[in-house]
């Protein structure tokens, strides 16, 4: 460790949908890394120790290094020159980036996606269908005495929700802190979270929406057979333990997780959990809250809604922004062979997505934008090598419950930022399109069920 | 920096310079109306035209945390309105919630320059400002939401006076705001606190204060602090019969300081709670009309698509039961809380051709329309797209006829629209939607076409039919910017930001920060929004020299 | 012998923190290799702690290692595993129509592999 070090206070940590914003950091300016992230969980400072910079080019075409410009100007026409080019990931950069990713998809008439789809995408198109009750996070430090976690692993998915935000913490009307609360945790197995809570409940796999099914109709004041035990391993006499205290509690509070979206019913359990929490309030306030995953993966759900209405799976072959979950987000139009070209932003799908779309990624030209090294990276004919946002950069991030926060920078990259690279690429494009098609009404030929020959 | 330009041949109707109709030429230079230029300039030949300065939108519902989960909330909206890009210009999508390049594109097209975000809460101000920002040719600002501040009411209830006025002009600075909200003051806590409950009365005290204290403490802060427009004022018992009374009390709190009251039609019932409303819009016109401090927008119902979109948490709620519709509700820490609700106004409906036909009462027997402006609490009372229609229900009264005739007659025999013969001249609607909100506003360089008036202009083809020579301007100039020019989109343009920066005494974070660390989940530093979300901007001056 | 078992991808806090050294190094992989399996489970298939299994559905198959949980904390017939490349290797493309694969709750054949 050298001499010339710096402390960040109220720094951002980015790893996780909680966007902790109390981070202390101690910052080798020399050695350019960070040396301590004080107020860190685990993930936190794994987050920070491990984004260093990397000795590695900027810009790479087939592996080969380039300049920044020709990777540049290769990356927009590989997007203009495709019939269906798709732009993905998004859930780990700055607005400001997400916003220029928009604007290509937009120029392009591409399709552009974000890591929601896979995600808390299902939730997103539940919330289209029966809206939700909802609020920000101190709300929960300062009113909630009922807090369930539902789906979810928050001690190694989001450790300090616990600490920080909705257990352990003391608010304005509990004092008390968890003393003061009822913690409720319904999972299919038991997990680290476990110790957290005063109920735990066991459901079997992929019985989340009779379960919670059975709740709406115990809170609208419906009878439920007890063979619901044998459906759901939940015995009657638990569910109505809990619909008791929901009604009787100040102020209710669900998180919930991929135990929901990503299993049998998806959209149907996330549904049915965001009606069970405004049914009731009829008889009490109540509030539910997906946990998102990435740091600002709220973030790219809520500039692709500004700026185009719709939260993800939107394309614009048309010249106008159309939203098709399962026909334009990125496992089908990868699985189904439409895309033949992508850009992947800030994510990993060749790591984390089904086996045929990461069949089809090594057949299409693919652009990566990403910090690190990945499985996306290595295959990609385009490669940059970015800046990490909330360590090098500044910029907007949204956390999980829609509160904005500006990033500070720790120290400086070499790298460009995603919003550098993107607003070059922009630029290019368009000047591209516009020569392609000119000024009188840029339109490009609707989808057509041609595959990708494999 | 733009080239000069001269518009000739029009008929101009500018009421704060007293000019109505008069053929006159219009100069511009650098983005301003200037007395003139030289010769060889480039022309625009408005020969039978109207040209008037382009339009101010004083309440609308536009960017922000929760219009994102309105729209959010609502694709089957968008679906059937698509927005197109263009060469100059983004796509995006429409329907009563559109999305922020389609919300400027479409203002443009209606010759609305200038609009105002009516409600934001603090902690998500950074959010509109990027929204804003996405939100192309207009000029815009928002009104921050500080009625429901638990911080603020605990400086009033400790009789904090000159803390509290600190305080308010550190969180205008803070959110980069453009004038104070309050939003059923005082009616937060029950909402989040009390199991769903409301407060009823000005003077019921929930927590240990009233509405009445909170909007007492806000007009006199403001008026004593010079901002250019007073607090916004969205009354308690928005919605409910009987109302009115609320009303008047609320205007009557500002004894002869001023006051703006939003959307007030929605507060100008009469009749029993919980039964259906009677008209009360003359009662309340008469105390406007006798109170030249008070300023209001109508708020008028349009039949069609809407959208309840309000920080009035409770209310959504009630609405919610009433159509047993999707609901959306967010609360926000210390600060607020909304409450979205998709809606149909039906003219085959009781109440809303009550809504309706009291809007339109307010119009027609207000004797100043400076302070009765023209607003649908877009999209609360219908989309701000209804405004040419509007303009036509109140210029023509045989096109109002035919309107009447198909809506609910039971309501409207118990109001005194069908005795109102009243028809708006091309002036007094230049008033209602230009300089009277311009001045309600502070706005000096708005709202009229005087030198050293943003250049902002609109010029519509004269027709008989007003529907539809307010819906198409064939040009519209923003910043001396041509945004339109016979009647297609030629420029793009982003627009400014319009914001207040009253000076306040550093010390007051000081008494603000402790607050923070106890009950916010975000760090006090973090709080503020700083200059970088400050593009093309205007600091509009505060201060006893300038009210 | 071979069984049909539940498996469950999800996160744990060494996948959290060996994401961030790196997707391409050991500790990554290694984490994102390891199966918990039920003790009883494990004993009826002849499986020993750290014992190499054969995970296969009609997407494709993967080779991991045994680890092995009380039954009372991971219930009987279903399995848990770090979510990495190796479980993206079950996930098939089908979404339904939601845009969401099927990540959790995939049916698998298990069964031992002779080293």
């Amino acid at each position: 460790m050298s001499e010339n070090i710096r402390t960040v206070k109220n720094a951002t940590c980015t790893f996780c949908g909680c966007l902790c914003d109390d981070m202390e950091l101690t910052v080798d300016l020399d050695e350019h890394r960070i040396t301590k992230a004080k107020n860190a969980c685990v993930l936190g400072r794994a987050w920070y120790a491990e984004h260093v910079i990397e000795d590695r080019p900027a810009a790479m075409i087939d592996g080969k290094e380039v300049d920044f410009d020709e990777a540049v100007e290769e990356a927009a026409q590989v997007l203009v020159n495709a019939k269906f080019p798709i732009i993905y990931g998004l859930s780990d950069t700055t607005s400001e980036a997400q916003r220029e990713a928009v604007a290509i998809a937009d120029y392009i008439h591409g399709t552009i996606d974000t890591t929601t789809s896979v995600c808390h995408g299902p939730t997103g198109m539940a919330f289209q269908g029966v809206g939700e009750s909802t609020m920000s996070l101190g709300e929960v430090k300062n009113r909630a005495d009922m807090v369930i976690f539902w789906g979810g692993n928050p001690a190694v998915s989001h450790p300090r929700l616990f600490t920080r935000y909705a257990v352990t913490t003391k608010g304005m009307f509990i004092p008390n802190g968890k003393k003061d609360r009822t913690i409720v945790l319904v999972d299919v197995r038991k997990t680290a979270s476990d110790p957290v809570a005063n109920i735990q409940i066991k459901v079997k796999p992929g019985k989340d929406f009779e379960l919670l099914w059975a709740l709406r109709a115990l809170v609208k004041g419906k009878s439920i057979d007890p063979s619901i035990e044998k459906i759901t391993g939940v015995s009657l006499a638990t569910l109505e333990d809990l619909v008791d205290r929901m009604k009787k509690c100040n102020y209710g509070v669900i998180f919930f997780g991929m135990g929901l979206t990503m299993t049998r019913g998806r959209h149907f359990n996330s549904g049915a959990l965001m009606a069970l929490g405004t049914d009731l309030n009829e008889f009490t306030h109540f509030v539910v809250k997906p946990a998102r995953g990435h740091g600002n993966v709220t973030g790219a759900d809520n500039v692709v809604s500004w700026q185009t209405g719709y939260p993800f799976g939107v394309n614009f072959n048309l010249g106008y922004p159309r939203f098709n979950p399962g026909e334009f987000t990125t496992a089908d139009t990868l699985s189904n062979r439409d895309a033949d070209a992508a850009m992947f932003i800030a994510s990993d799908p060749a790591s984390n997505f089904p086996k045929p779309a990461i069949e089809h990624m090594k057949r299409i030209p693919v652009i990566s934008l990403d910090p690190k090294q990945t499985i996306t990276s290595l295959l990609a004919h385009v490669a940059f090598t970015t800046a990490t946002y909330g360590i090098n950069t500044t910029g907007t991030v949204y956390r999980m419950d829609d509160v904005p926060i500006t990033l500070r920078k720790a120290y400086d990259s070499p790298f460009p930022s995603d919003e550098e690279i993107l607003t070059a690429i922009k630029k290019r494009v368009r000047e591209l399109m516009l020569s392609k098609y000119g000024t009188s009404g840029v339109r490009r030929e609707a989808k057509v069920a041609s595959l990708t020959p494999l | 920096m733009s080239s000069a330009m001269r518009i000739v041949n029009g008929k101009v109707y500018d009421p704060i310079n007293k000019i109505d109709g008069e053929t006159r030429d219009i100069c511009i230079e650098d983005g301003r109306i200037v007395e003139s230029i030289p010769d060889d300039a480039s022309r625009i030949d408005a020969q039978g035209m109207v040209i008037m300065p382009g339009a101010v939108d004083i309440h609308c519902h536009i960017a922000g945390q929760k219009v994102n989960s309105g729209r959010k909330l609502m694709p089957e909206d968008h679906k059937r309105d698509p927005h197109p890009g263009t060469a100059y210009t983004r796509s995006g999508s429409g329907g009563i919630l559109p999305s922020t390049f389609a919300t400027g594109y479409r203002y443009a097209t209606l010759g609305y320059t200038t609009a105002m975000e009516a409600a934001i809460p603090p902690l998500s101000s950074r959010h509109a400002l990027e929204e804003l920002d996405d939100t192309p040719v207009i000029d815009k600002g928002f009104y921050v939401l500080l009625g429901n501040n638990i911080f603020l009411q605990k400086l009033l209830k400790e009789g904090r006076h000159e803390e509290f006025r600190q305080a308010v002009a550190w969180w205008m600075n803070a959110a980069k705001a453009y004038t104070p909200k309050l939003v059923n003051p005082g009616g937060d806590e029950p909402w989040k606190g009390k199991r769903n409950t409301n407060v009823s009365d000005i003077d019921e005290k929930s927590n240990g204060i009233s509405p009445r204290q909170i909007i007492e403490a806000f007009i006199n802060t403001v008026t004593a602090m010079g901002f250019p427009t007073p607090p916004h004022i969205h009354c308690n018992n928005l919605g409910h019969s009987g109302n009115y009374l609320t009303t008047l009390e609320t205007m009557r709190t500002a004894g002869d300081q001023r006051a703006h009251i939003a959307h007030i039609q929605f507060n100008s019932y009469g009749g029993e709670i919980g039964k259906n409303p009677s008209s009360k819009a003359a009662e309340i016109v008469e105390y406007i009309n006798q109170h030249p401090n008070i300023t209001c927008d109508v708020g008028q119902v349009m039949f069609g698509k809407a959208a309840i979109m309000t920080a009035d948490a409770p209310l959504a709620y009630v609405l919610r039961g009433i159509s047993k519709n999707k609901w959306v509700n967010a609360d926000t820490e210390c600060e607020s809380g909304c409450g979205i609700v998709p809606f149909t106004y039906q003219e085959h409906v009781y109440t809303h051709t009550m809504q309706w036909a009291i809007g339109l009462e307010l119009f027609l027997l207000s004797e100043d329309p400076w302070r009765v402006i023209l607003s649908t609490d877009h999209p609360n009372g219908g989309s701000f797209m209804n405004y040419p229609k509007l303009v036509r229900l109140l210029m023509d009264k045989s096109f109002r006829r035919e309107e009447i005739a198909r809506v609910n007659q039971k309501a409207i025999a118990k109001t005194a629209l069908n005795d109102l013969e009243r028809e708006y001249t091309l002036n007094e609607i230049a008033i209602i939607t230009r300089a009277g909100p311009a001045r309600a506003l502070g706005l000096r360089n708005k709202g009229h076409l005087g030198p050293g008036a943003d250049a902002d202009i609109t010029i519509y083809d004269e027709m008989e039919n007003k529907e539809m020579m307010f819906n198409a301007p064939r040009y519209v100039i923003k910043s001396g910017v041509p945004i339109i020019f016979n009647h297609e989109f030629k420029n793009d343009h982003s627009g400014r930001l319009l914001h207040i920066a009253p000076e306040y005494d550093q010390k007051i974070e000081e008494t603000i920060k402790p607050f923070f660390e106890d009950y916010y989940s975000i760090e006090f530093d973090n709080y503020p929004v700083n200059d970088s979300y400050l593009h093309d901007h205007e600091v509009i001056p505060t201060g006893p020299l300038s009210s | 012998m071979t069984e049909t078992m539940i498996l469950i991808p999800g996160r744990t806090s060494e996948q959290g923190t060996a994401l961030n050294k790196g997707k391409l190094k050991a500790e990554y992989q290694h984490e994102t290799s390891m199966l918990d399996i039920n003790t009883e489970d494990m004993e009826r298939l002849g499986l020993q702690e750290g014992d190499r299994v054969r995970l296969s559905n009609e997407t494709g198959e993967i080779t991991v290692t045994c680890r092995g949980r009380k039954p009372e904390d991971l219930p009987h017939g279903v399995l848990f595993i770090p979510y990495g490349p190796p479980s993206s290797q079950l996930m098939a493309g089908e979404t339904a129509g939601s845009g969401m694969p099927l990540s959790k709750h995939m049916e698998v054949k298990i069964e031992k592999v002779d080293v």
